[in-house]
């Protein structure tokens, strides 16, 4: 069996054991449901599809919480091993630093993935099945699925360079936290300033360009501009007649958040001397 | 062949060196015994066997590859124990054996017989947070062994097992090195290696005070051997009768002397014809203690060449 999938089994399992799994899963299904049942109470006599608004308001869990589940479960995956002193024996076995990372990743991007599916796909089952959908809703509830895990896994990614570059795990924790903060609720806002303070001076055409740099943003654009009757009730028609980035190019720029900070990692790693 | 071969290996971490200029080869199946205290350079001469970090000057070899830059197959000849090793607490010790058996390749039927040989089989169920120390170190010693590996690097191999596991780990080593495992230890209770080391390295501040076996150390130190005879009621007698050898110390009771090893033979004729007055008579030779104390802390540093 390749390393990588050792690795990544063993996380999974260790996912199972700590029940992080279950846990997040429960979160998930949880607010999902919650939310399914109270966005489905006032649409009812519009004629619109219950499951587009879910969707709609599934993807705004998901830019708050999966980050959060992703950065809490990855931020002492590689400083952790090392304070507890099991990484040193580790990488005396015969594998590559890069097995050993892209297996980490991989585990906590499966465990994201269960949860998310698992936790959702009740949630959009149940609205789908009992109050009506179209094949537009459903597309766009499969885009949501899988924006979330790669949204998981961009700061899944992240979390683990972090988990590189500090000493300590609580460092890796508080900058953990950070990022949170920085790309969820901070990111919009100092946008927003520039693009108030910054009227007449800075192009506006550029804003929708800065939006890439973040990839809860790039999540945000994909779900909320991608299908027509999703875009009707997100509020974003009129933006999203201005951005005109195709669904593929948005899930490219999500891939290569994963990538990017996984490259990143990669290289930090193998210079790294235990 | 060498399985290890060491030449002027230097590591530096900043101005400080923790490794300084040390040479040494070893054959293959040989049991080299690495002594020092704290900070002497043991662990960090293992970790460049172990291609864990690199060497700033100088060259180090196992089994004729750099182990920095070696091919994965190399690490599967390997087998590391390190110092206060660690494992996932959550894991039971069975569970750990066979993920570390995989990552190794290795048959995982060979896990219980494994765990049966370091007398882990009725705990292989448990957490390995349940388990005492002793019991982890069992558990890093079946993890060193997966995979009958031709190098072992043993990092203070023998801290928390009792004197039963201690002699079965000794056991162990030997039946390993008839198969031509080359072992390498680190240790700082020196008197369970007496018996079962020929070679001995003595590290100090980075650098090989001493190498060789304990006959030829005990030679380099040239430390005296202690005699100390029981006289009972006739000490002073037989303090004057002692001619020109050298006394430590006397009290009513015993008198003790000290020779330099190579008069030990004229000394002892001597004393055997003092007659009825000593009652007996014990004989200290310099341990790997007096060894380890004398290359690794004394004042005048002898350099004993490879």
């Amino acid at each position: 069996m390749s390393p990588i999938l050792v690795i990544a089994g063993k996380e999974i399992a260790d996912g199972l054991r700590n029940r992080w799994i279950v846990g997040a899963t429960l979160v998930l299904a949880l607010l999902a449901c919650a939310l399914a049942l109270l966005g489905s109470a006032p649409t009812g006599s519009l004629g619109v599809k219950p499951l587009a608004v879910t969707v709609v308001s599934l993807a705004s869990l998901t830019i708050f919480l999966v980050p959060l589940i992703a950065l809490l479960l990855s931020y002492d995956s590689i400083v952790g091993e090392v304070e507890r002193g099991t990484m040193l024996l580790l990488l005396t076995y015969p594998i590559t630093r890069a097995d050993l990372l892209i297996g980490k990743v991989l585990g906590h991007c499966c465990i994201l993935a269960i949860a998310t599916v698992v936790g959702y796909g009740g949630a959009g089952l149940a609205v789908g099945l009992g109050q009506g959908s179209d094949p537009q809703s459903w597309a766009a509830f499969g885009l949501l699925l899988v924006t979330s895990v790669m949204l998981g896994g961009a700061f899944v990614a992240l979390a683990t360079l972090v988990s590189l570059l500090v000493r300590e795990r609580g460092t890796a924790a508080g900058v953990a936290v950070a990022l949170w903060l920085a790309f969820v609720v901070l990111f919009d806002l100092a946008v927003l300033g520039l693009l108030v303070a910054g009227q007449g001076v800075i192009d506006p055409r550029l804003f929708p360009w800065l939006l890439l740099a973040n990839p809860a943003d790039v999540f945000r654009l994909a779900n909320l501009t991608g299908f027509d009757n999703v875009r009707m009730f997100s509020g974003m028609a009129g933006l999203a007649a201005d951005i005109r980035f195709g669904p593929g190019l948005l899930l490219g720029v999500l891939g290569a958040w994963v990538i990017g900070p996984l490259a990143a990692a990669l290289l930090v790693f193998r210079r790294r001397e235990l | 062949m060498n399985a290890i071969a060491i030449d002027r290996l230097t590591k530096r971490y900043g101005t400080q060196a923790a490794l300084d200029e040390v040479n040494f080869a070893l054959p293959e199946g040989a049991l080299l015994a690495l002594l020092g205290h704290n900070g002497a350079g043991k662990t960090t001469l293992m970790k460049l066997m172990l291609g864990l970090i690199r060497p700033s000057q100088g060259r180090v070899e196992v089994l004729g590859c750099d182990p920095a830059g070696a091919a994965l197959a190399f690490r599967r000849q390997l087998g590391f124990l390190p110092e206060n090793v660690a494992f996932h607490d959550e894991m039971t010790g069975r569970a750990t054996l066979r993920f570390l058996a995989r990552l190794k390749h290795e048959d995982l039927h060979a896990c219980d017989g494994l765990l049966e040989r370091v007398g882990l089989a009725h705990a292989a169920d448990r957490r390995v947070k349940t388990y005492s120390k002793g019991m982890r170190q069992r558990l890093g010693l079946a993890q060193a062994l997966l995979g009958n590996p031709r190098i072992l690097l043993l990092d203070e191999p023998t801290t928390g097992l009792d004197p039963v596991l201690r002699q079965e780990f000794f056991a162990i080593l030997s039946e390993l090195r008839q198969g031509g495992t080359t072992v390498v230890l680190s240790s700082h209770i020196l008197t369970e290696l007496e018996a079962r080391t020929e070679l001995v390295a003595i590290m100090r501040q980075g650098r090989l005070a001493a190498w060789g076996s304990l006959p030829e150390l005990r030679k380099a130190a040239s430390l005296p051997i202690r005699i100390r005879l029981s006289t009972p009621g006739a000490a002073r007698g037989v303090a004057e009768r002692l001619g020109g050898l050298d006394i430590a110390h006397v009290n009513d009771n015993s008198v003790e002397l000290v020779c330099p090893l190579e008069d030990k033979m004229t000394v002892l004729r001597h004393l055997a014809g003092l007659g009825g007055a000593v009652t007996d008579m014990d004989l200290h030779l310099p341990s790997l203690d007096d060894l380890y104390v004398h290359f690794g802390h004394g004042a005048d540093r002898k350099e004993v060449s490879p």
